[in-house]
Formats: C-alpha cells, structure tokens, sequence
C-alpha cells in the first residue's frame, strides 16, 4: 500500500465515518430518551434517498402512501384511547391532529413533485415527507411499550425493521438508485482527488453535530429531553410529557436519516434494504460510545469508518465480518464494566 | 376553611400485595400536615400515588377537582410538586438547569424571577449554580430537589423524607425552609421518619402503620402520644 | 414429567404420527409440516434460552448454519454418509457455541441480544463469502437420509425423521426442565442474585442453556441440508433468525408446546402470504415480512406470553406434584468449635466518594441471634451483601470460622453455609413454591443436564423435594406448597424465600427483613422457628425493621447509623441507649 491508496482510504473512511456518525447520534439520542434501540434508523436513510431520487425523475415516491398508512394507525390508536376514557371529543381533536398534517403533506407531495421544481424543493419535500415517519412509528410500535424493558423494546423494534424493510421493497423496488449530488465538482489536493459532495458531507456533519449541542445546551426543550433521558421520573415530576419527548426524540431521528440521505445517496447507490447495515453500522459506534456519550460516539464513527475502509481494502470479501465482529468485543467489555444491568431491565 | 387536598380511601396494590390501604386524609390551605411512621408503613406509595406516579384506588380531590384521569405531568401544571425520597434529580445538568426545568410547566418569562426566590431561600445553590447536581453533597441534592419543585410555584408541595441520610444540623435547616414556606402560604404534605421533627412543625399529624392509617390529630397531641414512641422502637421491653 | 404433561404429550404424538396416514391429507400439508417440525427443533431451543433462561437471540439461525454446512461440506465433498455427519454435525455446532456462548452470556441486559444480532450478521457473511463453502451460491446435491438403504427422497418418509426428532426434543426438554440443573437455569429468571445465593454458578447454568438450544438449531440445520438437500446462505441469515424468535414470541416463549405452536403459525403463514398476497398486490414483494414485523409488535403490545397459555389455561391444570415425605437428605450438623462463627472487623465499603459502610465491626456467635438495625439508609442491606459476597469491600475483614471470607464470590459463599433472604423478595413468580425451595438444594445434589434429561436422577430428585417439603411444612406454608410462589402474599413469600435458603443447610442464616408483611400471629410463628433454629445450633443475623419482633427474638444487637456502628449491646440496653433513640425518632431539639 502507497501513500496514496493510504490517503485515499482515510478519505474513504472519513466520509463513511461521518454518517455513521450522524446515525450513532440519532441512535443515542432516542436510546437516552426512549430506552429504544432503534434498528429501523436505516429504513429512514433509504426511504428518504429512494423518495429523493423518485422525485427527482418526477414521479411521487411510495412513502407518501405509508405516511398516511401510519398517521391513520396513529390517529386510530389515539382516539381508540380517548374513546375508552369516554370522551368522543378529545377523540375527534386526537385524531384530526393526527390525521391533518399527514394529508397536507401528502397533498403537497402530489401536486409539486410531478412539477419538478429542483433539488432544493425536493429535499424539503422529502424532509416533510420522512420526518413525521418519526413520532408516527414512535406512536404505532413504542408508545404502548412505553413501560416494558428495554428487551422487549428492543424485540419491538426488530419487528418494526422487519416490516419497515419488507415495504420498502413494495414501495420503492428492488432496483437501486443514486441522486445527483447537492455540490457538484471536484478538485485535487496533492495526490489526493476530492469531490464537492464529499466535502459536503463532512461539513454538513460537524455543522448538524454543533447544532444538536446547541438544542440540547440552550434551548428548555432541548434540556427537557435531556431532562427525560437522564431520569424519567425526574423529568415527570417537573411536568415534561414523557410521550411528547418520545415523539420529538423519533421525529429528530427521522430528521437526522433525511440529512444522512441526502449526503449519502449521491455517493453510493441505495437498496431498499442497504439502510439496515448503514444503520448498524452507526450502531456498532454508538455501542462503542456507551449508548450514552456523543462525542464517544462521533468517535467511533470515524474510527468504524476507517476499520470499513481499510479492511475492504484488504480483505474485502470479509469487510462485514470485520465490522461487525469488532462490536463483540466492546460490548464484553461494557458488559463487564457496567454493573448488573440486567437485574434493572 | 376547606380543604386545598382530600384523600378518600385510597388504595396502592403492587402485584397482591397492599401498599397502602384505604387511607384518607386533608391537607388544609395553608398548613403543614404530617404523615410519620415506620420503615415500610406505606408512606412513600401514598405520595406517589397522590402524585399520579402509582395507579390507585379511591379518591384524590385538589381543589375541587378529582385528579382520577389527569396524569403526573399535567398534576405539576395544576399545582401539586412531590419532591421524592431518591430526589430525582438530573445528574449529569447543572444545578441552574435543573432548576430550569422545574419551571417547565411554567414557562421561560417565569425563570428569572422564580430562580431568584428560590436562590434566596437556598444560597448555597446560588453559589453551586454552575456545578453538577450528581456532585453536590446529600443536603444539598435535598436543597436543590425542593428548588426544582419550587420553580413550578406549587400550590401544594409534598415532601418525602426529606431528612433522610442528612445530619442532625441540616434537617433542622431544611425543616426550617418548610415552615417558612406554610407562612408564605403553601400548603405541604410532609412525610417522615423522624417523627419529633416532623411534629414539631406540623399543624396536624397522621400515623401510618402497615399500609393504614392508624391515628390522626393535632401535631402537638400525637408527640405526646406514647404509643407513637411504641411504633418506633417497640413495646417488648418498655422504654426509659 | 407428571401425569397431565404425559398425557398431553402422548396424545400430541399420536397425533402427530397419524397426521401422514390420513387418507386426506395432501403431500403439500406434509410438506409444511416438515417445515414446521423442523422450525419447532429451533424455537424449542429458543424457548429454554429465551423464555427460561431469559436470554433473547436473534442468531439462532446461525446454529441452523453450523449444523447445515457441516454435513453438506461432508457429505459432499468428502462422501461420508449422512448418518455418519450426525454426531459430528453436533459436535461442530456445540463447539461454535462454546465459543461464542462464552463471550455472549456475559453480556449483560440489552447487550446480549445486540450481540447475537451482530454474530448473526457476521456468520452470514462469513458463510457467504467462504470459497470452500460455495460463497453465496451455497452446497447443492447433498445426498437424502436413507434407512435401511432406503433413501429418503418424499416428504413423507422424511416426516417420521423429523417428527421423530421433534418428539424426543419435547421429552428431553420437559426432563431437562424438570431436573436439577434445568431449576438453575430457571432461577435465573428471578434474577441472578437469588440463583447465586444458593450455590447456582449462574455462567456456567447459562452456557449451558445457550449450548443446549444451538444444539437443537444445530439439528435442525443437519436435518434441513438432507430434506433439501442443498444449502445456502441466505438460509441463515439475520432475517431468519428473527423469524425463529417471532415463532417463540408468538407461540408463548416460555412453553414448550408455545415453540411448535409459533412454528406451525409462522410457517404456515408464511408459506400462505408468499402464494397468497402476490396474487392482490403483484409480485416482487417481500409481504410476509411486512406481517411478521407487524405480528411481532402487535404481540408485545397485546399478549406479551405468546398464545399457548391462552390455549392451555382452557386444557385445564396441572396437578400438583407429588410429594414423597420420606425423601431427605443428610443434614451436616453444626460443630460446636471455639470463638465466634462469623467476625466482620472493620468492614468499609465506598459507593463512588459515599461511604455506605463504615468501620464497621461486630460477631455472631454459634447458636446466636443477632440482630442488626438502624433508619432507612444505615447500611444494613450493604452489610448484608458484602457478608454474603454480592459486594466487594473497600476495607476491612470477614471471616467465618477459621476462614477468610471476603473475596468469595456469593456462589462460594453459598458453599460455605451461609444462606440468606432478601429484602425485595426474589423467587421465580411462576414456579411453585415447591419448586423454588427445591432450588435451595442446588449444592446438596450432583446429577448433571444428561442425567436429568435421561431421567437417571430420580433418587436425588425424590430426596431434594422431599427435603423441600419439609423445610415448606416447618416456615408453616405447607397449604401453599404447590401455588406459583407470585400468587403469594408479601408476607407468605418471604416465609418462603426462608424454607429455600434452610433447604442449603445452613451454619449461619441471614434474614433481610423477615417479619415484614406479616401478621401478628404469623410473626409469633416466625420467632418460635427462629428460635427453634438456634436452639438446633443455626446462627442468625437479622435485619428488622419491627422492633417488638427485634426485640423480643434476638440475644444481641448491632445498631448502625450514618454506615457506622452507633451502638451495641443486649436488647433491653439498646432501648434505652439515647443515641439510638435519638437515631430513630429524631433529635427533640
């Protein structure tokens, strides 16, 4: 290996790692609020690159479908709730606020995609698109769970990637696509040859990273939830909702696999089911940062990022063996460092 | 004077077992109400299920209104804050913070001048206000979990244990502060093992026993009560 | 196995041998059934390791793999005959789960179901990318099972294979449960404190467990490769494993007939959805995934123990076990020896920079109650967990009789006859209470997993519940022998936790709040046991909070404040000492 196989591997490795990053943050972030470990963290990767590269050819991408699937579960489940406390009001109200927004989206979806107004409008499109996915499967699969161990939070949440994967293929097909990057361009440092959409990624990355640590250090909602991860009951004796933290913790996950789409998408062609290994692969960082640390995380990321990199060039057939292997381990260790979790759970 | 909270029958089950058994009682506006007893009596359960944390029997009326289907988190926006026996606090934010988030329920405008109160009854977190509340020392964790529930401006504040792992000097202190609050208006519920200190403050008393209500009455006349002494330390020998 | 569970299972196998001779049964259904028994062998597994044992694994699928390639590389490459690669098939799987049950049940919480997710996605991979085992193209043309040089090539000559191995699965597993290590392994469920505090090495109850249910995958996988005869990755990917535990899920994890229940569903379903659901929605679709994943959810929110207990509490119940009085075993006495049995001398112990132990000191004699009190937060559980071996000191010595004690792990402890009950009760809920002192006896017997699943432990086992049913009749829970012990009251239980630790046979017994929970007549037969116990020789040091109880029943006390010894002395001194007066009702300043 030369310098310049070297460099190229870091770089490699470096823009993997970064969203891996993004993904062991979201994974952290609804593990620390929600006890739930996310594995469909992927599915919102791939179901927003696959809409963002529908949309681009102009057609309406099959996630609106499911989006509405979801909110009716949602607002059925809601007013099936309030209905059983006897008040058909509060059921209407429920179910409205449920029901309204997911239409509206859906609504504006049709009508503007098939005009194909141009990247911009189309990321956000997608954005409204995936982002109420959060809350929503938060509310269909987690909250009724709400008090179970993070065990069977966990069996829940393998059950929601299962079918999450298994639609994606109805909605979007075996094919894979790739969108046109955001940065087009390219230029050379030394030896090194660097595109604008990877740069992109990097600085989108730390820019979403610095942004997260300013919600969470400045902002009362934003300490709230942090307030909800730290002690639950804690954070109930003060008034915070602890479903409402669920749902935003979800909708930011799902935010954070929209941005994680639309840095990755150009770069390497997404399935409908590569998101459960990029998923994973943030996971194995976040496992390594604690479950709880983010900069541990972030970390992580990069060093999973580069250990992908490096072991694809050497024995690339065995890459995910690697990878995945390496989680083992660092959960022994964690495992041993950490006392008796599993009289707790 | 009618009463600001009323218990009827209330009832805690874990599983089979009975926590609590069909106790009732009043907090009046404006008083200390007291409820001492042994290790395991039910004390905490009955807190928390005031609270809305446990799932119970019987009636809970704050105000006139029955709390049976209005959760924890809505029962702080309407007045009630319980400051638990573990404190609950949030460990790894700062001592600004949690009191911050006391507030949540009442919004930022509120922050300013709630904290200010609250630094002026616990000086000590004013000087602490940078530091992590899983650093702080036990009586002041206990200072801080009574600011938090303070910074919702709480019509009824319910204490459990509030002394508890704390010294002798720090109790009289923070005990002290509680009856500061009474004359300032609130109305508190307190729970306590260390009965004479309790009594000592309280207008009126209630004893529990194994989950039930066993003797109630003015403060003063249950300190006098020996069988009170009895509950503690037993009867087998008879006490000096 | 008694006589409802004998009868159920003889009527299950009858009817499972008849279902091929059925002259209306088309081969497609016997097909299915294949499928389904040899999905069964796997969620069977899955029921001890995850429903028993509380293990959660999505890699089961892997073992599945173990047991498949080894007989097709075998068979294939080395033209060795199927019946040939059985036993070494076994030993392949047993040997991959030695190893990576190792590392896996010390994982903790959570960790441990992430861990077998990544193992899954790695063995995948790795069979998927190995040259000499066909990458992902996989091993075809593997020859059929034959008997008595009959091939099995129809899917009904293969049914009797399968279904034979599936009955004998149920039989082993049922002893298996039924037996003295099986109890270790359902102990754990209650938590590995109480298991420990019995002698039970909770590692090795769990390897073994682990290795017991990839045994059965392992099959599985050997009998899968010959039915198929060819196999491949994708077989035993991620996705499949998940599936396997949907079946244990769904048919009720912690049953037996719950594993073929949620197989036959999960196989039979899929097999509709997959001819069935393309018609509607066209083809391409992967419809039976979407179902699982929503089945898998909407059980967790709706029938969290799976649908067999639903089905079965309509079949009636058990009866209860039948007891033979005149089993028992050898108590081993107490030595009168000189000096005191347990000396703790200046025991300390920090959590983080708080001292909840602080120098302190004290002895139980033999033939001695002591008594150990103080408020909320004194340090009393503390003081009972670093005698007992759960924590480890920051300072200071125990020793009993003539040996050091601190160091030993609880498991060591429990070997040295020390036993204890615990403040926040720990019994298996849906074992009876029976069965959960029967735990107690873990030390007292040797018969190992082959014996049990053998039945060759019969004796041992007459003498263990014989000796349980004495110690139930002496705590005076006779009536409640054969309850499940979460039907008991507080109360009740704790009587219960202490008929198991006097099924150790114990020198020194430590009860954490025994009295708790009981009524005033039910505390005076407590005393009367505690004190009959002493008089036998057992030392006692009790945690209390009920000072009449306290008062009257112990010869010593030690009262502790603050984790540090505040007072100690005789009963009648302690009440009157103004410290501890003052440590319980509060300075009347």
């Amino acid at each position: 290996m030369d310098v310049t196989i070297a460099l190229f591997l870091i770089q490699d490795g470096i823009i993997n790692g970064a969203i891996y990053a993004l993904l062991a943050v979201a994974l952290v972030l609804v593990f620390a609020v929600t006890r739930v470990i996310l594995i469909p963290q992927g599915e919102f990767v791939t179901f927003a690159g696959l809409s963002l590269a529908a949309m681009e050819t102009g057609s309406v991408p099959g996630a609106v479908w499911l989006l509405l699937v979801l909110a009716a579960a949602a607002a059925a489940m809601d007013a099936g709730a309030a209905l059983r406390e006897r008040s058909p009001a509060k059921a209407v109200r429920l179910a409205a606020w449920n029901l309204v927004p997911a239409i509206a989206i859906a609504a504006a979806v049709l009508a503007m995609v098939p005009l194909q107004l141009g990247l911009g409008v189309n990321i956000v499109l997608c954005a409204a698109l995936i982002v109420p996915m959060g809350p929503y499967l938060y509310r269909v699969a987690f909250q009724p769970l709400a008090d179970a161990s993070v065990l069977v939070l966990l069996i829940a949440s393998v059950g929601a990637h299962l079918a999450l994967t298994a639609l994606g293929l109805v909605l979007f097909g075996a094919e894979g696509y790739r969108t046109s990057p955001v940065v087009s361009g390219s230029f050379q440092i030394g030896p090194l040859f660097v595109t604008g959409q990877s740069l992109l990624v990097v600085g989108a990355t730390l820019a979403l990273l610095a942004g997260l640590a300013l919600f969470f250090g400045r902002t009362l909602i934003g300490k709230a939830l942090m307030a909800s991860a730290i002690n639950r009951r804690g954070a109930r004796l003060v008034g915070i909702p602890t479903m409402l933290s669920g749902r935003i913790a979800f909708a930011m996950a799902a935010a954070i696999g929209v941005v994680s789409a639309v840095l990755v998408a150009p770069l390497t062609t997404l399935y409908y089911d590569s998101g459960f290994i990029i998923g994973l692969k943030g996971f194995v960082a976040a496992i390594i940062g604690g479950l709880g640390a983010y900069p541990a995380a972030v970390a992580a990321a990069l060093a999973v990022g580069l250990l992908e990199a490096f072991s694809s060039f050497w024995a690339s057939a065995f890459k995910e063996v690697i990878v995945f292997a390496s989680i083992l381990p660092v959960l022994l260790w964690r495992s041993l460092t950490s006392t008796h979790g599993d009289e707790e759970d | 004077m009618s009463a600001l909270l009323e218990v009827g029958d209330l009832s805690v089950n874990y599983g089979r077992v009975e926590a609590v058994r069909a106790v009732s009682l009043a907090v009046q506006s404006g008083e200390i109400a007291t409820v001492i007893g042994a290790n395991g009596a039910g004390k905490t359960s009955l807190l928390a299920a005031i609270m809305g944390l446990l799932p119970s029997r019987g009636r809970v009326v704050f105000d006139g209104q029955d709390l049976a289907r209005v959760p924890a988190e809505e029962r702080v926006a309407m007045g009630i804050s319980l400051v638990p026996e573990q404190r609950d606090l949030f460990g790894t934010m700062s001592v600004a913070d949690n009191l911050a988030l006391g507030a949540f329920r009442r919004g930022r405008a509120e922050i300013p001048a709630r904290l200010e109160r609250v630094y002026a009854l616990f000086p000590r977190l004013e000087e602490r206000h940078r530091q992590e509340a899983g650093t702080l020392s036990g009586g002041e964790r206990q200072m801080l979990a009574m600011g938090r529930a303070l910074m919702a401006r709480p019509r009824l504040l319910m204490l459990d244990e509030p002394s508890l792992g704390l010294a002798p000097l720090i109790v009289r202190d923070i005990l002290q502060t509680v009856s500061e609050l009474r004359d300032e208006g609130v109305s508190i519920l307190l729970v306590e093992q260390n009965a004479r200190a309790a009594l000592r403050i309280a207008d009126h008393g209630y004893v529990m026993e194994l989950g039930a209500a066993t003797m109630r009455g003015p403060a003063g006349e249950l300190a006098a009560d020996p069988r009170v002494a009895e509950i503690y330390l037993g009867a087998a020998h008879g006490m000096a | 196995m008694n006589r409802r569970d004998l009868t159920r299972f003889l009527v299950f196998a009858a009817i499972m041998v008849a279902i091929p001779f059925l002259p209306f049964v088309p081969d497609f259904w016997v097909t299915l059934l294949d499928f389904v028994g040899l999905a069964s062998l796997v969620a069977l597994g899955l029921v001890m390791l995850t429903g028993v044992g509380g293990m959660t694994s999505f890699g089961q699928a892997a073992f599945v793999g173990f047991g498949a390639y080894a007989t097709a590389l075998l068979t294939t490459a080395y033209g060795w005959s199927p019946w040939l690669t059985l036993p070494v098939s076994l030993a392949v799987t047993v040997a991959a789960a030695l190893v990576i049950g190792l590392v896996t049940v010390r994982l903790s919480g959570h960790y441990l179901p992430l861990g077998t997710i990544a193992w899954g996605i790695c063995f995948y991979y790795l069979f998927g990318n190995l040259k000499t085992l066909g990458a992902y193209d996989g091993i075809s043309s593997v020859p059929p099972l034959s008997i008595f040089g009959m091939p099995l090539l129809d899917s009904r000559s293969f049914y009797f294979v399968v279904w034979g191995f599936v009955l004998a699965a149920i039989l082993a597993t049922a002893n298996l449960l039924d037996s003295r290590v099986g109890r270790s392994i359902r102990a754990l469920r209650s938590g590995a404190a109480a298991a420990e505090s019995v002698g039970v090495n909770v590692w090795r109850a769990k390897l073994t467990v682990f290795v017991y249910a990839a045994l059965l995958a392992g099959l599985s996988g050997w009998l899968y490769a010959h039915f198929q005869r060819a196999v491949t990755p994708g077989v035993f990917s991620l996705t499949v494993g998940i599936e396997y535990l949907l079946m244990a899920v769904l048919g009720g994890a912690g049953y037996i007939y719950g594993a073929i229940l949620g197989a036959g569903i999960v196989v039979v379903l899929k097999n509709f959805l997959q001819d069935l659901l393309p018609l509607f929605f066209g083809a391409g679709g992967n419809y039976e995934g979407i179902v699982f994943g929503i089945l898998l959810i909407v059980m967790l929110q709706g029938a969290r123990d799976g649908l067999w207990p639903v089905i079965a509490g309509r079949l009636g119940k058990a009866a209860p076990r039948v007891v033979d009085a005149t089993g028992t075993l050898p108590g081993r006495g107490f030595d009168a020896g000189d000096g005191a049995l347990l000396r703790v001398q200046g025991a300390r112990r920090l959590f983080g920079g708080l001292v909840a132990v602080d120098n302190v000191s004290f002895e139980v004699g033999r033939g001695e109650i002591v008594g150990l009190i103080g408020p909320n937060g004194a340090g009393k559980s503390t003081t009972f967990n670093l005698v007992t071996g759960v924590l480890a000191l920051s300072g200071g010595e125990i020793h009993f009789e003539d040996e050091r004690v601190d160091g030993l792990g609880p498991e060591q402890i429990a070997a040295r006859r020390i036993a204890r009950t615990f403040q926040h009760v720990k019994l298996a809920p849906t074992m009876s209470v029976l069965e959960n002192v029967a735990i107690g006896a873990h030390l007292r017997g040797r018969a190992g997993m082959v014996s049990g699943i053998m039945r060759l432990d019969r004796e041992e086992e007459r003498r263990i519940f014989g000796e349980a049913a004495r110690q139930i009749e002496r705590v005076g829970l006779a009536e409640a022998m054969h309850q499940p012990a979460g039907a008991l009251a507080l109360g009740q239980q704790r009587l219960a936790e202490i008929a198991r630790a006097l099924c150790l046979d114990p020198k020194l017994l430590l009860l954490d709040e025994p009295a708790a929970g009981l009524r005033h007549l039910e505390k005076q037969a407590l005393a009367d046991l505690i004190r009959r116990l002493r008089d036998e020789g057992m030392s006692v040091l009790l945690v209390e909070h009920d000072m009449d109880f306290v008062m009257q029943l112990t010869d010593h006390i030690v009262v502790l404040n603050f984790g540090a010894r505040i007072a100690t002395g005789a009963p009648a001194e302690i009440q009157r000492d103004p410290a501890v007066i003052e440590a319980y009702l509060g300075s009347p300043a």
